[in-house]
């Protein structure tokens, strides 16, 4: 009966073109506005990390002001001291520890026409990138002995190697940058993890660094950290750089690699021991509160995904609401006007049952109309959005719809359209023959 | 009136205008809601920064040299900047208004880490502060040359004066009456500072700040690489300026380069890009949605129509004028419409509730509810004409034809 009934269901729509159209297009009208939305979401709420997220933790520990919490309630610190930083990074208890922070260089390419000009930089260890599986198109990153000699070493990614080298292979070569001479180990391959996990607290949402050299060297040649810096105790006027780097300001972001659960425990156990002899030293004089978030945990609790979009989604759930509202009462009215021909077939001696499942499928196939149109409607949706952010050029990437979001489009227009059916056909279901047959 | 029969006829079949009233109440929560947050959203906009916002611009540049002299760069700038004709003046700082990045410092008001009292942005500037922001002095006075201060040239950082926003001065001393002049504060440390001048307002760089009205000028210069400056120029010469000192400094020294030259205009647009896609977006669900609640309701009451042919040719074979036809339809929509409306007020009221809670956005004003019953009684209205007046132009001569 499969076949008879989607072609019952074809001629029924074909009869009622402008009706049968203002359901199809109520349908994906919602679908659209709620699907915009919620294709951005998706891609503020990823997690590019996913695979490894059981195995990276960012380290928490807190060194704030005795008499206010860095944030209400009791949260600690979003970032490290550099004190903090390097005396956990030397301790070298996990399986692969990283301190990083954002900075910037100006490049200076060679030839006399080629005008210097500023790159986003982060400064950072030989672990960052195994430990966030970054892919390479040249080379590798550096050795940890370049961490500890300070070397001028930089890894750079694919954009500025197409500007420099015209994306030749560049391993090896120099670069010229604030006027001191770095060699090249490794061109990253394209790597854009939307959020940018390793540093959600200065943007989540922006281009990553197309330059990473070693943390020791950026410190020890007092790059500017272009992050945000917190300090809650003054640093003694006079002291200059010395007293910045041993002050209780935080600016560090460090994560370490565990393998499992019991590196995990073991690792706050550490901490927490470290805290302690600290505290005999005079600092940290907070009660005890270290912790180690996984890059998920770690993206729920900077809030990465902005709680606007909730506003906008909650209002878009609203909105298919109302037009599902309005597909309901359409579908209804056909319904009533059909309420002869129904007591016919029924008369005749078709059963409620065969009658519901004609229904059925006649809205489901509504359903699947105004899911395809509502895969339409969303890019468009996400069009508009990216004209509204013109300006923002990130914007682009958190526009990008996926199979999966096409899949939920049509699922969740064919559940739409169901729902919206149930209480139409059972109405015409439950219609009494003998009402509409006295007339004929 | 004929609202009793309406209502009893509407009884008997009571679905299908559940459904049109359920529609309308959905579609009023959202709409209110939707205008409450637009309202919200271009209250923030409109507020103004306190500088002269069409005649400035600000740029950036960055020393890329080991061991520069950058106290004299900074000087030879800005003497170029402000010895150009079309600039009215022009500083070194560090940000300024909606710039979104900057710096802040709690503020105490005894000596000592403690719990801060309140916390201000920070620019700092020399005695041209006052003058490249445009900003109206209340009380006080400007700082003489003398308390300008080269952050190399001292150990202490902090100043001891700084020149304030009214805002910062009424929450540093809630219960001071009169003249802040000479009202002392604390920097988390030791050395006092007084306040010698209060403007009427400076926003701070971060528009989503709530105290985004505290700010203070620290009579600083922070010798850096590093340097922001921002420039005002006569009323209609700021683009022309900006081609001009960019130019300018990029070929006065080359061991920097010059980035970030951006019109005070571009940064508000670049600032508030949320808050207007917000707006805009809004309106569309808005519009859309009240098209498609009222394409609804044409869809329906022409069904109704449809179906009620022979009833109201029968009306009319008795007697019934067009007008009482016409008028039938009006009045059953708009019985329909006002179930609708007043249960949207509650739900609206309702879903306020929840988002203010969830999302902290500012309650709803209370004539947004009748502005909305309003627009949608009118929206139903418009919606039903066109079926209402094809009943009344059904010919009586339906009511002697069978079926």
């Amino acid at each position: 009966m499969f076949p008879y009934y989607l072609k019952l269901g074809a001629l029924s729509i074909r009869a009622n073109p402008v009706l049968s159209g203002l359901m199809v297009a109520a349908i994906a009208v919602g679908i659209g506005a709620c699907m915009t939305i919620m294709t951005v979401r998706h891609v503020m709420s990823g997690n590019p990390i996913e695979h490894k997220n059981d195995q990276l933790y960012h380290v928490q520990v807190d060194n704030w002001n005795p008499d206010d919490p860095y944030d209400e309630p009791n949260n600690p610190p979003v970032q490290v001291t550099y004190l903090d930083a390097k005396a956990l990074f030397n301790a070298d208890r996990a399986f692969r520890q990283t301190t990083s922070f954002k900075t910037s260089r100006v490049v200076q390419p060679d030839g006399d026409d080629a005008r210097p000009f500023q790159v986003q930089a982060r400064a950072t260890t030989a672990d960052f990138f195994p430990m966030f599986d970054v892919p390479f198109l040249y080379g590798s990153g550096w050795d940890d002995s370049s961490d500890q000699s300070e070397e001028r070493v930089i890894v750079i990614d694919r954009v500025l190697n197409e500007q420099l080298f015209g994306g030749e292979n560049p391993v090896g070569e120099a670069v010229r940058l604030n006027d001191e001479t770095y060699r090249i180990t490794g061109v990253l391959d394209t790597w854009n993890p939307v959020p940018k996990f390793y540093d959600v607290n200065n943007n989540p949402f922006e281009d990553p660094a197309q330059l990473f050299l070693p943390f020791s060297l950026a410190v020890a040649n007092d790059f500017d950290n272009t992050g945000n810096t917190s300090c809650w105790k003054p640093i003694p006027d006079g002291s200059g750089r010395d007293g910045f780097l041993n002050s209780e300001c935080i600016w560090i972001q460090m994560w370490v690699e565990l393998q499992n659960e019991t590196a995990k425990q073991d690792y706050l156990n550490f901490l927490d021991a470290y805290v302690e002899e600290q505290k005999l030293l005079g600092r940290f004089p907070r009660p005890l509160n270290n912790h180690l978030r996984n890059p998920a945990e770690w993206m729920e609790y900077n809030e990465v995904v902005d709680s606007e979009v909730d506003v906008l989604l909650s209002l878009a759930v609203l909105f298919l609401i109302v037009c599902l509202l309005n597909t309901v009462g359409l579908l209804l009215a056909k319904a009533m006007r059909r309420a002869k021909d129904t007591s016919l077939r029924r008369a005749l001696g078709a059963s409620k049952s065969e009658l519901f499942r004609q229904h059925v499928i006649e809205a489901g196939m509504i359903g699947v109309a105004g899911g395809l149109l509502g895969i339409v409607t969303t890019w468009f949706g996400l069009r508009g959005i990216e004209n509204l952010f013109i300006e923002y050029e990130f914007i682009q990437h958190l526009v990008r719809m996926d199979w999966s979001m096409v899949m939920l489009a049509v699922a969740l227009a064919i559940v739409s359209a169901l729902g919206a059916a149930l209480y139409p056909t059972w109405r015409t279901c439950n219609i009494t023959p003998a009402t509409h047959l006295r007339l004929q | 009136m004929e609202f009793g029969p309406i209502w009893r006829a509407m009884m008997r079949s009571k679905g299908g205008y559940l459904l049109i009233a359920l529609q309308i109440a959905v579609t009023m929560a959202i709409m209110v809601n939707a205008i409450a947050i637009m309202q919200e959203r271009s209250i923030k906009m409109s507020r103004p920064s306190g500088i002269d916002e069409p005649n400035t611009f600000g740029l950036v540049s960055v020393g890329f040299k080991p061991d520069m002299d950058t106290k004299s760069l900074i000087r030879e700038d800005l003497d170029l900047i402000r010895n150009l004709p079309g600039v009215v003046n022009a500083i070194a700082t560090n940000s300024y208004p909606l710039r979104q990045g900057g710096w802040s410092e709690g503020l105490h008001r005894e000596p000592g880490v403690g719990k801060s009292v309140s916390s201000s942005a920070i620019y700092f500037t020399d005695e041209h502060g006052l003058e490249t922001f445009a900003l109206n002095l209340l009380e006080g006075a400007n700082f003489t040359p003398e308390q300008v201060a080269w952050d190399s040239d001292s150990d202490d950082f902090w100043p001891s004066t700084v020149i304030v926003t009214e805002a910062l001065a009424k929450d540093l001393f809630p219960d001071h009456e009169g003249s802040y002049i000479g009202k002392t504060f604390w920097f988390n440390d030791d050395n006092p500072t007084n306040i010698v001048g209060v403007v009427e307002r400076l926003q701070a760089p971060w528009p989503t700040w709530t105290g985004v009205e505290r700010s203070m000028l620290v009579p600083l210069i922070r010798e850096s690489e590093f340097v922001r400056y921002v420039v005002r120029t006569e009323p209609g010469e700021r683009d022309r300026m900006m081609a001009e000192v960019e130019e300018l400094l990029s070929t006065s020294n080359t061991d920097r380069i010059i980035r970030g030259v951006r019109a005070m205009e571009d940064t508000r647009k670049l600032s508030y890009l949320g808050d207007s896609a917000m707006i805009k977006m809004l309106t569309f669900i808005v519009a859309l949605l009240t098209a498609i609640t009222g394409l609804g309701i044409v869809g329906l009451a022409s069904f109704s129509v449809a179906r009620r042919t022979r009833q109201i040719g029968i009306r009319r074979a008795l007697g019934a004028t067009k007008a009482a036809i016409v008028r039938y339809f009006m009045l059953e929509n708009f019985l329909v419409s006002s179930v609708g409306i007043v249960a949207g007020s509650i739900l609206a009221i309702g879903l306020n509730i929840l988002m203010v809670q969830q999302f902290a956005l500012t309650p709803l004003a209370w004539y947004v509810i009748p502005l909305a019953m309003m627009a949608l009684w009118i929206v139903g209205q418009a919606a039903v004409v066109g079926p209402a007046k094809r009943a009344g132009n059904i010919s009586p001569a339906i009511a002697t034809r069978s079926g």
